[in-house]
């Protein structure tokens, strides 16, 4: 039965649009689950293999630009993007890769922030080729209906779930969490650390890159200010993670579905609307001093902790 | 190299170490936080920004010169410290969990609510404090009639620097001579034979803090009148602050200085021969080097120099 699980949530979710859900329905759940790929992606790197990234934002970023430049440059549809991108960012993490990954612990963590932040900056002022802060429109969107987005970001997702799974039950991932747990000793039982972790950064920065080319195909609009953000992506993915559990499977799903369905009730609160970072950093704050695994990783403790309030109440 | 060329070289080099002076600042606050407490604190340029709203207030309502503020926006800083970390910082230090680097993400989540706060009070609207010496400059000419080129230096920047080196040099004075300096520099050197050797490892942490913080906030008070102010100037100054301490070498108080000067003197370099805009990604690129061929910092040059004797 439990095996079963994954399967019968593809099940559910691939008929939903087939019960006539609304189209803003629609939209949350595709939000959700592209939030849960870039999450599934961090969670690889960070939860895994304990590099805490702080700067996932440049892998989504360029993988939206990879699109948003093959349209307004070569004038081909930005779906080819998502293939495209997986040789381009796979390069970009390559390089990055080669100087952060030198670095450990915080330091990695604000090596990766300061990249993002580069990224982004680069982004602006590179007005030639990525078209400044004016961003780059998608004129013509390729279906109006949103069942086809939905179809397709649900299948990157299967396949990210899987791929993940596969990876964190093979030598693979044995080898990332030894590198999480004590590098050095890693290192001293012979599994070549920097190479291991190039690999994690880069499957990592890929699939975020994927989820980049979906996301300039699905909303049709991006700019530095969108696609580089700190808080809006980079600090947003590790929340995700974080709110969701870190090193679980089911962590950034239940994350993403947290973090979606909260951005979008403080958006629908009048004179809320501006104060959604507060939420997020209390909730941040909250999370790491409560249940510093997650949701699902904390699952018993949570639990003990409803009941709890129940029997005094 | 015509005395344009020259005036404009010499021009930008004033510049960058007036700049340079401020980083200093900022970057001793956070290498001081790092050596005793081994977390980089991200909320970092956040205080410094909560510093700046103090000054700016206290200018609007009270009318008192953002140099004053120093001795008011100092102390504020220092108790919101020591509060973070009492309540907030140390209870996530005892907690077990899979992730190593909770605290700074921690200090992400400070930062975050700090900077929005700021944009509910205070609306995300650039402001900047209307002094009255804001444009006065030092020209070189009022003083050498006969000089060849032309050279200037602005009121505000000097005064700035000059507030900064006082404060660093206290700073130095503190942390050497006092015993509550020592005891700061002895839990950085060793936390379990400071321990030993009888310092409260755990308040010192929590003064440690609090003395970052305040010093972050005189920064802040500092930049002021040179500078403009809006909530989310945080994030900008975390990184330059960061940048400095793997400049001048993890938790070293030297190397911070120097690491602030050629960081000042760098940017203002790209500023000037590259464009505005790149100044940031310079930032980045000096980094990477320092990174890749000095990866101890300027310390580790100078403690080199030191065994060579």
């Amino acid at each position: 039965m439990k095996k079963n699980i994954p399967l019968i949530i593809l099940a559910i979710l691939a008929v939903l649009p087939l019960t006539g859900t609304s189209t803003y329905m629609l939209h949350i759940v595709i939000l959700v689950i592209m939030w849960s790929i870039i999450g599934m992606s961090w969670n690889l790197l960070g939860g895994y293999c304990g590099q805490v990234s702080f700067g996932h934002a440049a892998y989504f970023g360029v993988g939206a630009y990879t699109a948003g430049i093959l349209y307004t440059k070569f004038d081909i549809s930005t779906w080819w993007g998502i293939p495209l991108c997986i040789i381009v960012v796979a390069l970009f993490s390559l390089v990055l890769g080669f100087i952060v990954l030198r670095l450990r612990g915080p330091f990695f963590a604000l090596a990766t922030l300061a990249s993002g932040e580069v990224m982004r900056i680069t982004a602006e002022n590179w007005v030639d080729f990525t078209g400044g802060t004016m961003g780059i429109l998608i004129q013509k969107r390729t279906w109006v209906d949103k069942t086809w987005y939905f179809y397709i970001i649900l299948i990157i997702a299967a396949v990210t779930f899987i791929l993940v799974k596969k990876l964190i039950h093979s030598k693979l991932g044995y080898y990332f969490v030894a590198i999480r747990e004590d590098q050095d000793a890693a290192e001293s039982l012979g599994i070549n650390t920097t190479l291991y972790k190039t690999i994690a950064l880069c499957i990592s920065g890929v699939l975020t890159g994927i989820a980049g080319a979906f996301y300039t195909s699905y909303m049709g609009y991006i700019d530095p200010h969108v696609a580089f953000a700190l808080h809006d992506i980079s600090i947003i993915t590790i929340m995700i993670v974080m709110v969701g559990g870190v090193a679980t499977f089911w962590g950034p799903f239940v994350g993403a579905l947290i973090m979606v369905l909260l951005a979008e009730f403080i958006r629908s609160m009048p004179g809320l609307g501006t104060a959604h970072q507060t939420f997020f950093g209390v909730l941040l704050i909250v999370i790491i001093i409560f249940l510093p695994n997650g949701v699902v990783g904390d699952f018993k403790k949570l639990k003990r902790l409803v009941g709890l309030g129940r029997a005094s109440s | 190299m015509t005395s344009v060329a020259i005036e404009v070289f010499l021009q930008t080099l004033i510049a960058g170490l007036l700049l340079g002076g401020l980083y200093a600042l900022i970057g001793l606050g956070m290498t001081l936080i790092m050596g005793v407490m081994k977390i980089i604190n991200l909320a970092h340029g956040e205080l410094m920004m909560v510093g700046m709203y103090i000054a700016y207030w206290m200018f609007v309502l009270f009318n008192i010169d953002p140099y004053l503020s120093v001795f008011i926006a100092t102390p504020i800083l220092f108790f919101l410290g020591i509060a973070l970390q009492k309540f907030l910082i140390n209870p996530v230090l005892k907690v077990e969990a899979i992730l190593p680097e909770n605290q700074v993400i921690l200090t992400v989540g400070i930062g975050m609510v700090l900077a929005n706060l700021a944009t509910i009070f205070f609306t995300s609207d650039y402001r900047s404090t209307p002094v009255s010496y804001a444009t006065n400059a030092f020209y070189l000419s009022d003083y050498w009639k006969a000089s060849p080129i032309e050279l200037s230096l602005s009121v505000p920047w000097s005064v700035s620097f000059i507030l900064a080196v006082i404060i660093t040099i206290s700073l130095w004075f503190f942390l050497a001579r006092t015993d509550t300096g020592k005891s700061i520099r002895a839990t950085a050197q060793d936390t379990d034979a400071a321990l030993l050797m009888g310092v409260n490892v755990k308040l010192m942490r929590v003064v440690t803090f609090g003395i970052g913080s305040g010093l972050v906030g005189a920064a802040g008070c500092l930049f002021l009148p040179i500078y403009y102010l809006f909530p989310s100037l945080g994030g900008q100054f975390t990184l330059i602050a960061f940048v400095i301490t793997i400049l001048g070498g993890l938790g070293s108080t030297i190397g911070a200085i120097i690491g602030g000067l050629i960081l000042g003197v760098f940017e203002s370099m790209t500023a000037t021969y590259i464009g505005m805009g790149w100044a940031p990604v310079g930032r980045f690129v000096i980094f990477v080097v320092c990174l890749i061929f000095l990866p101890g910092g300027v310390a580790s040059l100078l403690k080199r120099k030191k065994l060579g004797k």
